[in-house]
């Protein structure tokens, strides 16, 4: 499989520079929150935007080379972007759509991507999910060396989401072509992309599978994009390389890992479990608190308890009879707790950077 | 009882209004009979600026459509330094009095004008030609194709023309099969209003090309020629262009509804934008 390189491509932003680089053979995602730069990587990628430094190659093929002035404009980059709203033509019809990429056997296209006979129709009538498909089609009819992806999944409604997200996982793991693609969503990163990178502020914050960012998340930033919960508090060191920590309202927790001063303990919310009663256990954390809200996912139930947000499957709450207002218990292992790093948003580092340059 | 008042003072207000704007053109139509106007347009002063009103002005049309064009799309897609000073520059004609324009065109193109030398030199003579009328329509009436065909190209979605390119198409590929199409109906939109200000131009042309029968002349300036001399004439070259106004109007309405229905957002150069 060919390897798509980015090396210290530099874009200025409307804030800050996005400086990046990366190297992919797979399907990689990169995650952040909007205004990131995550669509203006693609868009460099695919020649809509030149950025001011850096190196964009396939393989042998130099896409745009800074440092020599090698620029390829889109038409010479065999490359295939899904824009986030499709950006199909609306005054042409699916097949048309589809052929403009490519003159000869869009129909195998067509037919692979099941809307031959949506090939009559305009953009205008399609649903979100076929309109998807035919950006995608239309986008591999070029028989491109990348596949770039923005948001793939942001333009459709919550219950067709899901099968569009199982559809375009088993495409993408068919496919033998680097993918990149971005959303802001992390379980939409992990459903679709065996790696996935953080981008915060215009620079790369943690990459990993999608299983080591969980395990491991680099700062407070990825825990919390990740889905975990946050916990302030001041840690005392317990002498046998775990620590016990302190909440603002006086909660003492304890974790697992070596930690001292300021902290943030991240939490999953799948790592807690919710009683109706003080757990005997000792060695478990407890949070006792009323249920703010309740919001089902599927299968499973999402239950904010005081300031923390538990996962627990919907056998669990009827079991429970878990209303909105009643008190809880909700407990974790030591061992279910990660001290993570408190994230500094790019302004205060370089306010701190200043000021420790000045001093 | 106020409230009555109120409804039958408004719909009166607008029965005047509508009235007033219908009743000159059924008088155009009313004052003589219809055999009689029908007589008149085989009169050769009628079929001469007939001649000259066609041929000039489809040759302004095609003039301000090849070079209005390209123009109005670079004004819609690239910002540059005097850029806003290009786009007043297109909208002073609109505002500027049609007799003011003639003598600018004079001025510019007479013989002691400011390029009346060199185009003497190439063997160019302008004024009182039939070249000038097609000049002095061009100038009064491009603004208003150029206006709307900067609003059509910046309501094109610019990211359809990025997915062209990355579709493999070239920038000449992508304006002719992707933001054309998308822009047409702002463009034949333009191109109406365009076409029946040109059309009615009085003053600039009868400054610069004079008002010459069978060379000159055009419907507007017959209009006011034949006034006292046969005003059935001038009624059946008004007839004529009401007409012909009517038509124009049916052509502005459904390009302005195809130009809504096909396009959003705004328009960059080919979907690209620098980074600089």
């Amino acid at each position: 499989m060919a390897t798509l390189l980015l090396n210290r491509i530099d874009v200025p932003l409307r804030s800050y520079d996005l400086e990046l680089s990366l190297e992919l053979c797979s399907t990689l995602a990169l995650v952040g929150p909007s205004g990131a730069g995550k669509t203006t990587v693609l868009r460099a990628v695919a020649g809509l935007l030149r950025p001011r430094a850096g190196r964009i190659a396939v393989d042998e093929d130099i896409w745009f080379d800074g440092g020599n002035g090698v620029n390829l404009p889109p038409e010479e980059r065999r490359v295939g972007l899904v824009f986030q709203e499709y950006a199909l033509f609306p005054h042409m019809t699916v097949r048309r759509n589809v052929e403009y990429a490519r003159k000869h056997r869009a129909d195998d296209y067509l037919e692979r991507f099941g809307i031959a006979h949506l090939a009559r129709a305009h953009p205008a009538e399609l649903s979100g999910g076929e309109k998807q498909r035919v950006a995608l089609a239309r986008a591999l009819a070029r028989d491109p060396q990348v596949l770039l992806l923005d948001e793939p999944l942001s333009a459709l409604d919550a219950h067709t989401k899901t099968t569009v997200r199982a559809e375009l996982h088993d495409l993408l793991a068919e496919l033998d072509i680097p993918v990149l693609l971005v959303t802001h969503d992390f379980e939409d990163a992990a459903a679709l992309a065996d790696h996935v990178s953080v981008i915060v502020d215009g620079r790369l914050r943690q990459s990993g599978t999608p299983a080591e960012l969980v395990a491991r998340p680099a700062d407070s930033f990825v825990a919390s994009f990740t889905g975990a919960n946050l916990l302030h508090g001041y840690a005392e060191p317990t002498g046998n390389g775990s620590a016990r920590v302190r909440l603002a309202d006086g909660t003492v927790l304890s974790t697992a890992d070596a930690a001292h001063g300021e902290v943030v303990l991240a939490v999953y919310p799948w790592d807690v479990t919710l009683a109706a009663t003080h757990p005997d256990d000792s060695a478990l954390n407890v949070i006792r608190a009323p249920i703010r809200s309740i919001a089902e996912l599927g299968n499973r139930v999402r239950l904010t308890v005081g300031s923390i947000t538990a996962e627990i499957t919907t056998e669990s709450r009827a079991r429970l009879r878990l209303e909105p207002g009643q008190l809880v218990y909700a407990s974790f292992k030591a061992t279910g707790t990660r001290v993570v790093a408190e994230h500094q948003p790019r302004e205060a580092e370089e306010r701190e950077g200043r000021a420790s340059a000045t001093r | 009882m106020r409230r009555r008042l109120f409804a039958v003072a408004y719909v009166a207000a607008a029965v005047v209004a509508l009235a007033f704007l219908l009743i000159p053109i059924v008088a155009i139509f009313a004052h003589s009979s219809p055999r009689h106007l029908v007589e008149q347009l085989s009169n050769p002063v009628v079929t001469d600026a007939a001649k000259v009103t066609i041929k000039t002005s489809v040759v302004a049309q095609l003039l301000i459509l090849l070079f209005g064009t390209p123009a109005a799309f670079l004004l819609a897609s690239r910002r540059f330094p005097g850029h806003s000073l290009a786009i007043t520059l297109v909208e002073l004609p609109l505002v500027l009095p049609p007799a003011v324009a003639g003598i600018g065109l004079l001025a510019a193109f007479g013989h002691f004008g400011l390029l009346g030398s060199s185009l003497e030199w190439l063997g160019i003579t302008l004024p009182f030609t039939q070249t000038a009328v097609t000049l002095a329509v061009a100038y009064v009436a491009s603004p208003l194709y150029i206006r709307q065909a900067i609003a059509a190209f910046e309501s094109t979605d610019p990211n359809l023309a990025a997915a062209s390119r990355t579709l493999g198409a070239s920038p000449a590929r992508t304006f002719f099969r992707v933001i054309l199409p998308l822009a047409r109906g702002g463009l034949i939109a333009g191109l109406a209003l365009s076409f029946a200000r040109g059309v009615g131009e009085f003053g600039a042309t009868i400054m610069f090309a004079g008002s010459l029968q069978a060379v000159t002349q055009t419907f507007s300036l017959a209009i006011y020629a034949e006034f006292s001399r046969n005003f059935d004439a001038t009624l059946a070259m008004s007839g004529v262009l009401v007409l012909f106004s009517i038509v124009l109007l049916a052509g502005l309405h459904i390009g302005l509804t195809w130009q809504r229905s096909s396009s959003t957002g705004s328009t960059s150069l080919f979907g690209l934008t620098t980074s600089s």
